[in-house]
């Protein structure tokens, strides 16, 4: 490694500064506080960090995933110790069930005081060991910056995930000789990126042979930056294609070999024909409970193909007849190069009866909602619009409920990286602080958060941050006033018992005057008459953050369904609408 | 069910037991025996872990050891193809009329007294888990007051050492080869020894961390 001529002693602090700078890092989210203000004083000067003061350290979080999510680069977030990092866990949490390469930094107290329950003092590492790829404790400040460049490695390479740096105040406060680029010292750390050869050549064989396949993708695809390979691998193979919540975007919505989204609520013909397949080639996805509903019935039929960069995701959950063990985008082109030798040997996959029978199910199920019989705005029907007047270039960040569901479904995703959601660990409150991280990474794109009246009172502090700092996002209230997917639970499992799930938010709090508080433009909707003007109203705004209060009916309910811990086949596509698959069709 | 002896190689670094320890405690899995301590290497430490669970979650929560940044190595000690030790220090009810019948228990399982005191001893024996069981088993109508029994150690048999085999890369193919009783078989089949009692480390499976350069 060669030293760089400039060596100096500077303090630990500037070194962690110095260190992010060269790690390529534009952009820090965060919060200052006792700990880690030694930090706080060289950030001051830097010419090439942005830190962005957010009002809560869980906004900053959000804030960093949102922005790694739409950028595909690391994501920074900074608190102090004690509550500062406790704050983080949630988003912490969140990037490691999505694999969001996520850097956090966290001050911790003077490491002779580690131990004491010294003021605003939490042992983040320990809290934290189970929800990170890797952590790091740090004491001393000739560590700090190998200690930087390792994170930002372990976070963006193999499978992405989050990383936390604590670093003791002392640590940030004594001398070091900086010195760039560092030595990286992981023994331990060895993902594998190469898909073994042969196991790809089987995967094509059995792709010519099957007579029903389903490519079935996740967001695996889109963190190795695979959707262009992956788009020529399924027009070669002509096989149909089902995005998950997570891989939303990766593929076209509007390309006739999409059947859309798996899952409880997945579309009628993505679950059935993975039901009835005879061969899945899963890449990059991780056979989610929600996804298989009960595992054991699930695919009763297919052989399964299963890459995947992590090892451990395979055969975790449906065991693979074909385990790959690699990075999506070099075993999705291999893949292409072993389906095209098999063409060119006059090899090649039949579908065709397995088209028509798709093609029904996709025409007899389609995605659908009703409108209110009261003329109220149908939740699915705002989202739709939205969809469709923001256009395929804007980046939409859901929360997580009943509204994700719906803008997973109803807005038609052509574009990767546009869908930011919280899939694995279904954090409410994501979405304004994801958008506003998003908005941040691409400043030139619009960025919508659909979100709903419970999600947006977790984290709507961060309208302050929006306004103050010219990051000027859409949010879209899908205001029904309740817990919806909570409450369609109860109308559904619990005898329409609607404990604790109204949160009277028509009435309080005045979302209106509230995002004007916030300097915010605030608007409202209750009519469909006004559906359109009021989010091309909206789209006009380019200023300042704009929060749209769509007042929708209490009783719209997210269908297709499968009730949790029950087979695919029960899937419902309404209330108690269940769709004829024919039986002896098999 | 079965009993798995896993060893593990760690960085030499605080932290690590607790991430180890931490994937067995989340799945709820008990660790029966736990033996740290350190290796040939100044900046390497060796866990050797039992754990009596489904071949199934054992896979998962190796895939997840693995995983682990500061995990370098683990292999799967066969009992038949490893010496497996535990150390056990007792301290046994022992007036004059009973001594001489205790020390002769003692000597049969060669085992030692390492203290006496006018109505106690205190023995200190090593062995596999039988060995210990049944000493303890005999020493018990004595009359027991205080037992501190060590994790258990272990190591392959043979010349070759854990750390100096090659790493290659353990493919999930293996894996499943290996449930099949394939002929990619996990197990180290690499191994040319003869039928010397030392080729018996055939039986020890590696789980080693996967690397790039695994081109089968």
């Amino acid at each position: 490694m060669t030293d760089r001529s400039d060596q100096q002693a500077i303090s630990g602090a500037a070194s962690l500064i110095r260190a992010l700078e060269e790690s390529g890092v534009d952009t820090v989210f965060g919060i200052p506080g006792g700990a880690i203000l030694p930090a706080y004083d060289p950030l001051l000067d830097s010419t090439r960090l942005r830190h962005i003061l957010v009002r809560h350290e869980q906004g900053a979080g959000h804030a960093a995933t949102g922005y790694a999510q739409a950028t595909g680069r690391v994501g920074v977030c900074m608190a102090t110790s004690g509550p500062g990092a406790t704050n983080l866990v949630t988003p912490i949490a969140d990037a490691h069930m999505d694999s969001v390469p996520l850097v956090a930094i966290t001050g911790q107290v003077a490491s002779t005081h580690i131990g004491t329950d010294a003021f605003q003092e939490a042992d983040i590492v320990g809290i934290t060991l189970p929800i990170t790829k890797h952590s790091f404790l740090v004491s001393r400040a000739d560590e700090i910056a190998r200690t930087v460049a390792e994170a930002f490695h372990i976070a963006s390479t193999g499978r992405p995930g989050p990383v936390l740096i604590d670093v003791t105040k002392d640590a940030m406060q004594s001398l070091t000789d900086f010195s760039w680029p560092v030595e990286l010292n992981l023994p331990g750390y060895r993902p594998v990126s190469k898909p073994h050869a042969k196991q790809v050549r089987e995967a094509a064989r059995m792709l010519t042979e099957a007579k029903r396949p389903v490519l079935y993708i996740g967001g695996g695809v889109l963190k190795a930056r695979a959707t262009t390979e992956f788009r020529v691998l399924a027009e070669l193979t002509e096989a149909p294609v089902v995005t998950t919540l997570m891989a939303r975007g990766a593929f076209p919505d509007s390309h006739p070999l999409h059947l859309g989204m798996p899952g409880m609520h997945g579309t009628v013909a993505a679950v059935t024909a993975l039901q009835k397949a005879d061969l899945i080639v899963a890449l990059g996805t991780r056979f989610d409970d929600r996804v298989t509903g009960k595992l054991s019935s699930f695919a009763p039929n297919a052989k399964v193909v299963h890459a995947d960069i992590d090892p451990a995701e395979i055969s975790k959950n449906r065991t693979a007849d074909v385990p790959i063990v690699g990075d999506c985008r070099e075993v999705i082109a291999d893949l292409v190069v072993a389906v095209q030798a098999e063409h060119a040997a006059g090899r090649r996959g039949d579908y065709a009866g397995w088209w028509q029978q798709l093609n029904a199910w996709r025409r007899t199920y389609p995605l659908g909602y009703e409108l209110p019989k009261d003329g109220s705005l149908a939740p699915q029907q705002v989202i739709e619009r939205l969809g469709e007047i923001a256009g395929p270039e804007t980046i939409f960040a859901a929360g997580v409920g009943q509204h994700q569901m719906w803008a997973s479904q109803f807005i038609s995703y052509e574009n990767p990286y546009t869908w930011l959601n919280s899939g694995g660990a279904g954090t409410m409150g994501y979405a304004v602080p994801a958008a506003m991280g998003a908005k941040v990474g691409m400043p030139d794109r619009t960025v919508w958060a659909i979100d709903g009246d419970g999600c947006f009172q977790m984290t709507n502090q961060e309208l302050a941050t929006c306004a103050i700092n010219d990051i000027p996002i859409k949010v879209a209230v899908i205001n029904n006033g309740t817990l919806g997917m909570v409450r369609q639970w109860q109308t559904l499992f619990y005898g329409k018992r609607y404990s604790n799930t109204d949160l009277h938010s028509r009435r309080i709090p005045d979302f209106v005057k509230l995002a004007e508080a916030y300097g915010c433009v605030g608007l409202r909707c209750e009519s469909p008459d006004d559906l359109d003007k009021t989010i091309e109203q909206a789209m006009a705004v380019d200023d300042a953050p704009v929060v749209v209060d769509f007042v929708v009916h209490q009783d719209a309910m997210v269908w297709p369904m499968v009730p949790s811990g029950v087979s695919n086949d029960e899937i419902l596509a309404a209330q108690d609408v269940r769709p004829d698959f024919g039986d002896g069709e098999e | 069910m079965s009993r798995h002896t896993l060893s593990v190689l760690v960085e030499n670094k605080p932290g690590v037991l607790t991430r180890v320890a931490g994937l067995f405690a989340r799945r709820d899995f008990n660790i029966e025996s736990l033996a740290v301590g350190p290796t040939e290497h100044e900046d390497v430490s060796r866990i050797t872990l039992v754990v009596t669970v489904e071949e199934h979650p054992l896979e998962q929560v190796t895939k997840q050891l693995n995983k682990l940044v500061n995990v370098l190595k683990i292999v799967e000690l066969d009992s038949s193809a490893s010496v497996q030790r535990e150390l056990l220090l007792v301290k046994v009810r022992c007036d004059q009329e009973i001594r001489a019948e205790v020390l002769a228990t003692v000597q049969l399982f060669r085992a030692k007294v390492v203290d006496v005191a006018t109505d106690a001893v205190t023995v200190e024996a090593t062995g596999d888990r039988e060995k210990i069981e049944a000493l303890l088993r005999v020493l018990e109508p004595f009359g027991i007051k205080e037992l501190v029994q060590s994790g258990m150690v272990a190591i392959g048999r043979g010349s070759r050492s854990i750390a100096d085999r090659p790493l290659r890369a353990v493919t999930p193919e293996d894996v499943r080869a290996h449930h099949d009783g394939g002929p990619h078989s996990a197990h180290s089949a690499h191994n040319g020894h003869s039928a010397a009692p030392g080729a018996r480390d055939t039986h020890n499976r590696t789980h080693r961390k996967q690397v790039s350069d695994h081109h089968g």
